[in-house]
Order: C-alpha cells, then structure tokens, then sequence
C-alpha cells in the first residue's frame, strides 16, 4: 500500500481517497455534510414547487435571507420575555426556538405570497419579481438589523445523540452518524425529499402539478385551475425557504449577519436543475456541492498525513489566505462546474417562466 | 408635444414607482423608529428625506428647531450645493456603467447579475496594473490602468457567456457562483500575494499616477466623463450600428437570429463580455480614485446596477437618469443617517420597493388609469424562457 | 335515457360575442341532436372557435343562452362543461407530451385509491376496456410524445369518453392527418355515434364534411349563414356559403418550364433532437423554374430536411448544392449569398420578432446588406423607403411601417416574410407551411406570388403538411416517409389518394392497403399483451 502511494501523481490521488475513507468513516466529515447541505436542499425543494409548476424562482435567496431575520429576530423576543424555559432533552427545543422556526416560516410563505402574485396575478417577469426579492430582503433586513442591532439570541437546536454502538459500528457506522447525529432541521430534510419525491410522482397533486408546469392550457381545458394551484404551490414552497432561513439563525449560527445566505439560494438553483427538477436529485446535487466545503473543513482541522500533507501543508504555509479562501471558494466553484457540465441535457418544464393567461381573458 | 408625450409615457411609471417607494419607505421609517422605542414623529419621514435631498443636493427646504419641529425654510449654499453635487454626480458614474453592464445583457435577452463578480476583478486588475506603471506620466498610467480594469471585467463577462454559449449553463446561476469566486480568490491574493508593507490592513500599492485626475470638486474625476460617454456610445452602438440590431435580435427572439444568419453564441459571448467590460470599466474608476485595493473591497455597485437598469428601463438615457437618482441617494444618505439617525440601508429598501412598484406595473396602470408603454424590457421574457432550457 | 329522438341534446340560441373591434358571434343559433355529427363549416376567423369556447366555458357570452336536454344553462368553465358531458378535442391537442397516456387521460378526472394517491391500475384498465369498445389497443404506459398524431387524437377522444361526453367537440381533427388516418377517424366517430354521442365536427374541408356530417351549418363572419344535409348541397354551393362569393379553389398556375437543376441533394442524412435519424439519405433535385412539393404526414423528418436544407441544422452525412456550388453544412448566411431564400414553417418562431417595428422585419435578413447598412452603420432611409414599398407591392395591411410585428394578423405577418423573402436576388426558394392557418385571401396571394416566383425561373422547394396545397402548387410530389423519399411522381397528374396512401404506409395499392391494416391492427402504439 505504502509503495503505491509513492508513485508520482496516481500516488497523491491514492493518498487522497484513503483520506477521504479515512474521513468519512472515522470523523464528522459524513454529518457536517449532510448539514451544510440542509438549506441548499430545503431552498431546492422550495426552487422544485416553484419550477415544477412552472413558475421560475430565482427569489430563493432573499426568501431565506427573511426567514433567517425573522426568525432570529422573533426567537430573540420570546427568549428575552421567557429565558427560563428549559429545553427538551432532544434537539433542545425551547419555546422561543420553536416559536423562531414557526415565524421563519411564515415569513418564508409571506415573502412566497408576493412572488406568486407577482407572478401569477400581476403577470409580471418572473426573473424580475426574484430579483425584486432578493433586493428588498437584503435591503430590508440589513435596514432593521442595522436599525435593531440584536445583541441577544436564543441559543441554537441541538444535534441528536445517536446511541453509541450504533454510530460505533464498523463500516455502516458513518451512516447512522450522518443522518441521526444532526440537528432537527436538518432531519426534516430527508423526510421532506422522501415524501415530496413520492407526493410528485404518485399522487394527485403531483400528477396536476407535473401537468401544470408542463402545458397549463391542456390542464385548464380539463378544468383545474392553473392559477389557484399555481398560487398554492409557490406558497407552501416557502414553507422550505423558511426552513432553510431557520437552520442559518436558529440551529447552524445563533446569530444574523447582513446577507449571510451567501448565495446558498442560487446554489439550490443549480442542485434543481442537476437533480433534473426531482426532490431526490437535487438532494444529491446538494450533498455533491457542500461535501467540498464539509471535505475542507476536515482536512483543515485534521490534516491529510504522508506527501499529500506535506502538500498541503506546504502550500498553506506559503499562502495561508488563499489557502483558506480556495476552501471557502470550493462549493461555488464546483457549482458552476456541475452546471456547465450537467445542465446542457437537463430540460425544465416547458411551461417554466411563462405567466399563464386564460383562453377568452384580456 | 407629441415628443414631450412620448417622453411622458415613458416615464410615467418610473415616477409613479419612485413615489410610491418613498411614500411606503415613510411607512416603514415612521414604524421601526416606534420599533426600537422612539416616540411617534409622522414628520420623521419627512425630515429624513429632505436632509437626503440635501445630501445629494445641497438644497435645503427645511429648518429643524431644537424641539425636532421642521418648518418650511428655503435655502441653498453655493459652496455646498457645488459639494453635494459632485458627490452625486462622482457617485453616479459607476452606477451608470454597472447600469450598462446588466441593461446591454437585457437587449440579447441575458441577465447579468454578475457585475459584483465583475467589478471586484476589474478593480483588482486595474489596481494591480495601476500600481505598475504608477510611475509613468499621468495619461499613460490612467489609461492602461482602465484599459487593463476593463479587460479584467470583460474576461470576467466572457467566462459566464461562453459557459452559456457552449454547455447552456444559465447566467443567472453561473454568474452568481462567480461572484462568490472572485471574491474569495482576490481576498487570497491580496493577502498573499499583493500585500504591501506598512498599512494596518491589507491592501495593495498604491496606484500612484495611474489614480484618476480629479477634474472638478473634491471627487469629480475623469471617471465621470467616462460614464457620460459610455452613454451615447452605448445608444449608437444598440439602436443604430448593425451589430446593435444583431443583439437585439438574439435578445427578442434568438431562433430568428439564428435563421437570420446571426450566430446567437457568438452574440451571447460578445454582449457578455461587453457588459463584464462596463463593469470592470466600473470597478476600476472606484478603485483607481481610492487609489489602492483593500483586500476585502465591499461594494454595492455592481448588484445596484440591477436596479439602474430596470429603473432606466435598459435605454442608455434612463439609465443616466437612474443612475443619477440612486447616485443622489448614496451621496445623501450619510447626511441623512446623522440628521434623522435613519440607517444608510433604507435607501436599499428604498430601491427595492421602486422594483416592486415598477414589476407590479400592471396594477399601477389599473389603478392610476395609465396607457404607457410597457416598463419591463421584453427581451427579459427570453431571460425566463432560457432558463433551464439548455443550449441556444 | 328516455329521451324522445327529435328533442336536441344541445341546444345554442342567439349567441352573441363581441372582442374589441369585432363580433366574433353574431346571434349564432346551433341545435345539435343525439347521435348526430353536426359539421361547423367556417374560414378562419368566422366564429366557430369562439362558439366553441362558449359552449366549453372558456368564454362568457355576450347574449344568447344554452340549452342542454331543453335545460337553460350557464357554463362556468371546462370543468362545468365536462361535468355536464360535453368534451372538446382541441386542434392542437391539449396533451402534456411528457406524461403517459394514462396520465393524460386521468388528468382532471383522476381515479384514486384514497384521498391523496392514484389508483393507476384500475385507471390502466378503464382505459384498455374504453379503446377496445372503440376499436384500438393502446397502451396506457407510453409517454405522448412517443405516439404518432393520430394515436395522440385516439388519446384526445378516449380522454373526452373518460369523462362520459354525451356531446364531443372536434376542432379541425383532421388538419394534421393522412386521408387514410382520417378515415380511421371517422370510423371511430361514427361509432360513437351510433351509441348516442352527439358530435360536432369542426372543419374548413368540404368533401370531409361532406363524408362525415348528418347536418352541416356554415358560419361566415359570425353569422350562420345556413344549414344543409350532405345529399342536398356540394362542395361549389358550400364553398359560396363560406366564403360569400365564388372563389377559385384552385390557382391557375400554368406550364412549368423548367431548366438546368438549381437545388441539388444528394444521400442526405440528418439527426433530430433527440439523436435519432430523422432523414434517412434523401436524395432529390429542384430545376429552375419548377415547383418540388413535399408532401408527407408531419414528423417524417420534413422539418429536419428543411432545417438542414437552410443550415438551421448541421446534416450527419451528404451533400447540398444550390447553383452548382457545394453549400453543405453551410450556415443560414452563408446559404443567403449563394442565392437561397427560406419561408419558415413557424413565423413566430423563426420568420419574426414579433417585439420589432414591421420595417425592422422587412430587412431581418438583410439587415448587415447594402442599402440597409453602411458598413456597421444602419441606413434608415432605406430601411423605410423599402417598407414603403413592400407595404404597397404586397398588400400588407398595417397602420404603419412602425408598429411592431406582433399586431398584424397572421397573413399580414406572413405577407411581411414573403415580401421579405422573395424580393431579394434568389435562385432557390425554399417554402416551409407558407399558408398555414391563413385566410383563404392570404393563401391565394401567396400562391399566385409562389407560382409567378416560378415563372420567374427560381427552383421552389415546397414543404407542406396540407396535401391540397401541395398537389395544387406543385409540377413534381416527392412523398416523405419516415425520413425517406418514397416516390416522385409528376404533379398535375398526380392522384389524390395514391399520395394518401404514400404518406401513410410508403406504399403503393395493395401492398399499402395490406400494410395500412397491419399498422392499424398490428404495430400500432405497444398492443396490450
């Protein structure tokens, strides 16, 4: 083994999959995945509602952006009024979290509310009304926060404990790791792609759904209404954004920073369209995209050993910042390359971003 | 009469969506001042825009007593109005190139929402290069530094346009991922490489003959001419050269472009790297008047010219005006924040809602009884409709 | 059902509907019996689709009122009206292509197994059992878009006998379909009626109506301007009615004169979107002077010949040459200069900019040549000097040479590309749909400007899906099927049904008629097992 990973080059990648098995089985690269994965996944499941009835989101980001204020701002209010409630054993929930998550939510779904009326009602560009989102989310929270400036917070959501023997046992172990030592939020997540992918593909509301994206003239000459469902869709969508905004402020960071959704909005864009609009894919692409980031926080804190860290090592020495910051850079950069690569034989629904106008309706 | 209509219909929705904004803006001032504790002052809004018409302008229309009781009083100062004047107009000129940069895109039907990414490489070029010929006279210096900040910013428009071209990948996302790259990779080359001695921060060399000559006021730099010329040039080169009529086309109906005998992917790449050229143009007048690049270089130009082009409806001229606008409002702001104690970020919100309105157009008209034209520029509706579509 | 056989199962009185300058409907009066195929007979633009829409709820009449079994009703919408039994089949076909047939059909009427999932497997049954009553297997799992035109309009009609209609309407079903398929069609239709469903036949085809109908109303200019029963009218009287005045249905183009071959294609072979072979070595020449029609049933790889032909489209294999000159894999600019010229099939699609001034339009292909450009330079003056004229020379009605494409009608916009493309210096031409859903004015413009373009010595290649068009213009029929030319024959003479037969199984006589039934019966979308 040793001998091989002498070999110049092949030698490296060998050193590098050893780590990454090594990582994966042994530290919390597998979870911290699953976790920065979260908001892009909820924001995809949020772009998937939307898309799939043929309504493009690129608001996805200023949706989280409110949610993440709201929530923060609101479990910061209810904790300052009732600071002694104690918290669950699991997940450590308190009153205020759960109030937070609740009003994250419905400020997801309110801020979803006018995308679908700019959209559906207004008939306006639905690239613009996106756009208009995202502007007066950053504007209006970076205004209140600056105008508020919290200094209080709520605490966080605490990651479940699995039992040990199960995480402690050997080959399989990382998996139970990964998806039961996390936090709540970021649990939901899989229950939401698990059921959305079934709900779309099996269900009533799925197949009108489907067809609604697809060719709303043939589903409003059988008599559903385009609009309505179209309306309802965008709304409940929001639900997912607002999920995502509670994970940055209520179980990720306990804290709001001016725009610190950092573009996970239209990352989820990009894990939409690599899971070809299907709640399953996009769950993929978003583990697929934050693994980098999950990969260069490992091999920060627990650094490759042999050449390969030598490597390393050597180059952070030499630039520490660059270093640092190529980690940082890792998810959007692999982003872009998934999307060059994937998205020419990815096709959206065809009705995606036309308004729909009734036949006989001026 | 006709042409003063025309102009009328134009425009008419613009304004109506600026008041609007303000009058909802007043709202939001008067509420979050009761919000953190403040007692009601419905004339706060008021007093907060006037000192920002101040800002921007110089013109006072009212005195604020002790009490906090305005009362209507006139009045301008030369000197100051000259002062406040330049601030707006310095403060425009960017905003009129990163203006160009999204509204040039919209004509071939391409939203780039890429001019943050491009500013911060066309700023870091122009200071890089800037620093290298800082000895060299004045006029050279200025304008390899440009030239070399613009090309910066047009390679950073080329990569999202050839990614489009070639595999499909939707601007909307691709340049939003390289915004996030160049930052992060200048921040690291900054530090690591073009980091100079001395400065409690980092940052890099001065740019020394190469900073932009000031030609009026305190900041009325070349930089200001540049911008004003980039707006005849741009109307001719759209609306009367045949390349203009080519990028148009793309824009409204890029099968017919094709069909015509215009290559839509050559076109995708040229218009891209046109408007990556405005913006890096953009960045490198911000940067070669501050005279060197610090390593985290936060700026708001580049994702302001969003709301620059489609509040000036992505025409040259309304791009002027709105420039002018929100330059007037980012020079008063900071005499509003001391005045009123208002955040400089309402005039954030301030521009958002302005979208709002102007996105929520049909139902402005439905309420104001308005026949104009259509506010949003229709090659958007290709925007929409290439997204996700695959390749051209 | 005791209902007495004269009572109308439907029944329309003085409907009036008004749009913004026009009376769509002007007191149409319409009574449809049980078991009876009622043919609307109209141009484009008479009325017929907006009565249709009223009765399906799309559109709210102006005055006038419906009567179901001698019920006075208001329809709300397509859900209304499918719940009161009637069902329309639109003429573009309101399928989602990338759903399975069932899918389709369940759609709106879905069966379920609980509240919230589908019950596919009785839906896959009920379907099964519905085609065979009517005479086809089909297979519910097969995505649409998968299916042929006229399995697709199976689909429509199973999808209207899904909900239980009692009355079906049927928007120019016949517009996309071989006469072979059409009768297949009419088969199924007059099965239907005979077990009591009430049809209403939409059509601007007078020996269709003819064939089919128990009672045929002509509409013109939202009036209905008569009723006749098939065995007391013909296709002369019915043509009066419709149009109002004695037209001339077929141009009288004259001799052909044709000269040294201008269009040359050799063994070409080009690949559809989807990576399939679409044209498979076809083969053919165009002289000057002479007219090639290509007739065949959309999607035999017409449109990928065409797309090729005109460099929208890189071909996989083969050569083209216009004048003698090699122009393969050229692209649209290229193929300009050396002297062709191209009517799209899609003018909103390829043809237009709909957002564009008419004038902007008029030059859309030549914008970058002398006059209209001086170096990179536009030249205005002669941009609308040009307008001016093509605005007069062809008839192309507009308020100004100003206003946008987009508000003239369809044969106005398609007089704007005809102007366009057959006055600049051109050897070939190159026509794909040129009439398609124009006004009977518009087409014999065009087709008299087509034949004097003839006259004139260009090689004309002419794509249609529209049989009559064809074989009205044409000095030589090539048939297209399944990517391949299977005949050429001389166009004057050339037998209706003999091309029928052509585009439907690429054979001739018996051998067609035996592998018409094959296809029918046999390989028809995947038979249930």
């Amino acid at each position: 083994m040793e001998v091989l990973f002498d070999i110049p080059i092949l030698g490296f990648v060998l050193q590098f999959i050893a780590y990454l098995i090594e990582a994966v089985t042994t530290t919390n690269l597998a979870p911290q995945t699953l976790q920065l994965a979260t908001p892009i996944a909820l924001g995809a499941l949020c772009g998937i509602m939307n898309e799939r009835s043929g309504i493009v989101n690129i608001g996805i980001e200023g949706m989280m952006l409110t949610a993440a204020f709201v929530g923060f701002m609101v479990a910061m209010l209810v904790h300052e009024a009732m600071p002694q409630s104690e918290p669950t054993a699991i997940f450590g929930f308190t009153p205020a979290l759960v109030i937070g998550i609740l009003a994250a939510i419905g400020a997801g779904m309110l801020v979803s509310a006018l995308h679908a009326w700019l959209c559906v009602t207004v008939r306006a560009d639905q690239i613009i009304s996106g756009t208009v989102i995202n502007i007066i989310a950053l504007g209006l929270t970076g205004y209140l926060n600056r105008l508020i400036q919290p200094t209080g917070s709520a605490g966080t959501l605490d990651p479940f404990r699995p039992p040990e023997f199960l995480v402690d046992l050997p080959v399989v172990g990382w998996i139970f790791r990964m998806f039961l030592a996390v936090g709540p939020i970021t649990m939901s997540v899989i229950v939401f792609v698990i059921i959305l992918q079934i709900l779309l593909f099996r269900s009533r509301w799925g197949l009108r759904t489907r067809a609604v994206g697809e060719h709303p003239r043939a589903a409003d000459t059988v008599g559903i209404d385009v609009l309505k469902l179209r309306y309802r869709n965008v709304i409940l969508g929001g639900i997912f954004a607002g999920l995502a905004g509670a994970w940055l402020t209520l179980e990720f960071n306990q804290s709001f920073q001016n725009g610190m959704t950092a573009n996970r909005g239209f990352i989820a864009l990009a894990a939409v369209i690599f899971g070809r609009w299907t709640p399953i894919g996009a769950f993929g692409g978003a583990l697929l995209f934050m693994f980098s980031e999950a990969l260069g926080i490992a091999i920060r804190s627990n650094p490759p050993e042999g050449d390969l860290g030598v490597f390393l090592s050597g180059i952070q020495a030499a630039y520490p910042s660059l270093y640092n910051n190529a980690f940082g850079a890792m998810p959007y950069l692999l982003t872009l390359i998934v999307l060059a690569g994937v998205v020419g034989r990815s096709v959206a629904p065809a009705a995606v971003g036309r308004p729909y106008v009734k036949e006989g309706a001026s | 009469m006709t042409a003063l209509r025309r102009l009328w219909a134009l425009a008419v929705i613009p304004i109506i969506s600026i008041v609007l904004a303000l009058l909802l803006g007043s709202l939001l001032i008067i509420a979050s001042s009761l919000a953190i504790g403040e007692s009601l002052n419905l004339l706060l809004p008021l007093i907060a825009y006037e000192s920002l018409l101040e800002g921007a302008t110089g013109l006072s229309l009212l005195d604020v007593n002790a009490a906090g009781v305005p009362s209507l009083a006139f009045s301008i100062d030369p000197d100051r109005a000259a002062r406040a004047l330049t601030s707006t107009v310095a403060a425009a000129a960017p905003l009129v190139l990163t203006g160009l940069a999204v509204g040039v895109g919209f004509k071939a039907g391409l939203f780039n929402i890429g001019g943050t990414g491009q500013v911060l490489v066309g700023a870091f070029v122009a200071a890089i290069v800037g620093a290298a010929v800082a000895d060299q006279p004045v006029p050279i210096a200025v304008t390899v530094a440009l030239a070399a900040g613009a090309l910066g910013g047009a390679f950073y428009g080329f990569i999202p346009g050839a990614l489009k071209a070639f595999t499909g990948a939707h601007e909307v996302v691709s340049t939003i991922m390289l915004n996030s790259l160049a930052f992060f990779i200048i921040v690291g080359l900054v530090n690591d490489i073009f980091k100079i001695v001395g400065p409690s921060f980092a940052r890099t060399a001065d740019v020394g003959n190469a900073a932009l000559p000031v030609l009026f006021g305190r900041n009325g730099t070349v930089g200001v001419l540049i911008a004003l010329a980039a707006v005849p040039i741009t109307w001719f080169l759209i609306y009367r050269t045949t390349l203009g009529f080519e990028i148009r086309t793309v824009g409204a109906n890029p099968s017919a472009a094709r069909y015509a005998g215009m290559s839509p992917r050559r076109l995708i790449i040229l218009t891209m790297s046109l408007c990556g050229l405005f913006a890096g143009l953009a960045g490198s007048i911000e940067i070669l008047t501050l005279g060197y690049y610090p390593a985290v270089f936060g700026t708001g130009i580049g994702f302001a010219g969003i709301t620059v082009a489609l509040l000036g409806r992505a025409h040259p001229v309304g791009i002027l005006l709105a420039a002018l606008l929100l330059g007037g409002m980012r020079a008063g702001a900071p005499s509003m924040q001391i005045t009123a104690n208002i955040p400089i970020e309402i005039i954030d919100v301030i521009q958002g809602l302005i979208l709002l309105f102007l996105a929520a157009e049909v139902v402005i008209r439905r309420t104001f009884r308005i026949r104009a034209e259509r506010v949003t520029p229709g090659e958007l509706g290709t925007v929409a409709k290439t997204y996700g579509e695959g390749t051209v | 059902m005791t209902q007495t056989v004269s009572a109308p199962a439907l029944e329309m009185r003085g409907i009036t509907k008004r749009y913004p300058g026009v009376v769509a409907n002007d007191g149409i009066d319409l009574e449809i019996r049980p078991g009876e195929i009622h043919a609307l007979l109209g141009e484009n633009g008479a009325g017929k689709s907006t009565l249709m829409n009223i009765l399906y709820g799309l559109a709210t009449p102006d005055a006038g009122e419906i009567l179901l079994d001698d019920t006075a009703v208001t329809i709300a919408g397509p859900a209304d009206a499918i719940a009161r039994g009637i069902s329309m089949v639109h003429q573009h076909f309101m399928l989602v292509p990338v759903l399975s047939v069932a899918d389709n059909i369940l759609l709106g009427e879905e069966t379920m197994a609980n509240p919230i999932f589908l019950d596919r497997r009785e839906a896959h049954r009920r379907i099964v059992d519905l085609g065979k009553r009517f005479g086809f297997d089909i297979d519910p799992e097969m995505k649409v878009e998968s299916l042929s035109v006229g399995w697709q309009q199976r689909v429509e009609i199973l999808k209207a006998l899904y909900r239980d209609a009692r009355i079906l309407v049927l928007d120019e079903p016949t517009a996309v379909l071989t006469p072979q398929e059409t009768k297949d069609i009419f088969l199924v239709l007059q099965r239907l009626a005979d077990e009591g469903h009430s049809i209403i036949f939409i059509s601007h085809k007078l020996f269709e109506v003819l064939e089919i109908a128990d009672r045929i109303t002509v509409i013109r200019r939202g009036q209905v301007v008569g009723t006749r029963i098939p065995s007391e009218t013909n296709e002369d009287d019915l043509a009066e009615l419709m149009v109002g005045r004695n037209v001339q249905l077929v141009v009288d183009r004259g001799e052909s004169h044709p000269a040294e071959p201008a269009l040359t294609v050799n063994d070409l072979r080009v690949t559809d979107d989807r990576g399939q072979e679409s044209v498979k070595g076809v083969s053919f020449e165009v002289r000057a002077g002479e007219i090639f029609g290509i007739a065949g049933v959309a999607g035999n790889g017409q449109e990928e010949l065409v797309e090729a032909l005109t460099g929208l489209r890189s071909p996989t294999a083969g050569q083209v040459s216009v004048a003698g000159k090699d122009v393969t894999r050229h692209g649209p600019r290229a193929l300009q200069q050396a002297g062709m010229s191209f009517v799209p099939g899609d003018r909103h699609r390829f043809g237009l900019v709909l957002s564009f001034p008419l004038e902007d339009n008029l030059i859309l292909t030549q914008y970058d040549e002398a006059p209209y450009s001086r170096g990179m330079v536009r030249n205005d003056a002669a941009i609308r000097a040009w307008a001016k004229q093509a605005i007069a020379e062809y008839d192309i009605r507009t308020p100004s040479a100003t206003v946008t494409a987009g508000t003239l009608s369809g044969g106005n916009q398609q007089k704007a590309v005809v102007a366009r493309e057959f006055s600049r210096k051109l050897t070939t031409l190159i026509l794909d749909q040129p009439t398609r859903g124009l006004d009977v004015g518009s087409i014999e413009f065009i087709h008299r400007q087509v034949v004097a373009k003839r006259d004139a010595g260009a090689a004309i290649l002419l794509v249609s899906a529209e049989l009559d068009e064809v074989l009205e213009l044409s000095d030589r029929v090539a048939v297209m099927y399944r990517g391949e030319i299977v005949a050429v024959v001389d166009g004057p003479t050339a037998e209706r049904e003999d091309i029928g037969l052509l585009m439907a199984t690429g054979r001739r006589g018996a051998a067609a008629e035996a592998a018409l039934v094959a296809a029918t019966h046999v390989t028809g979308p995947g038979v249930e097992a």
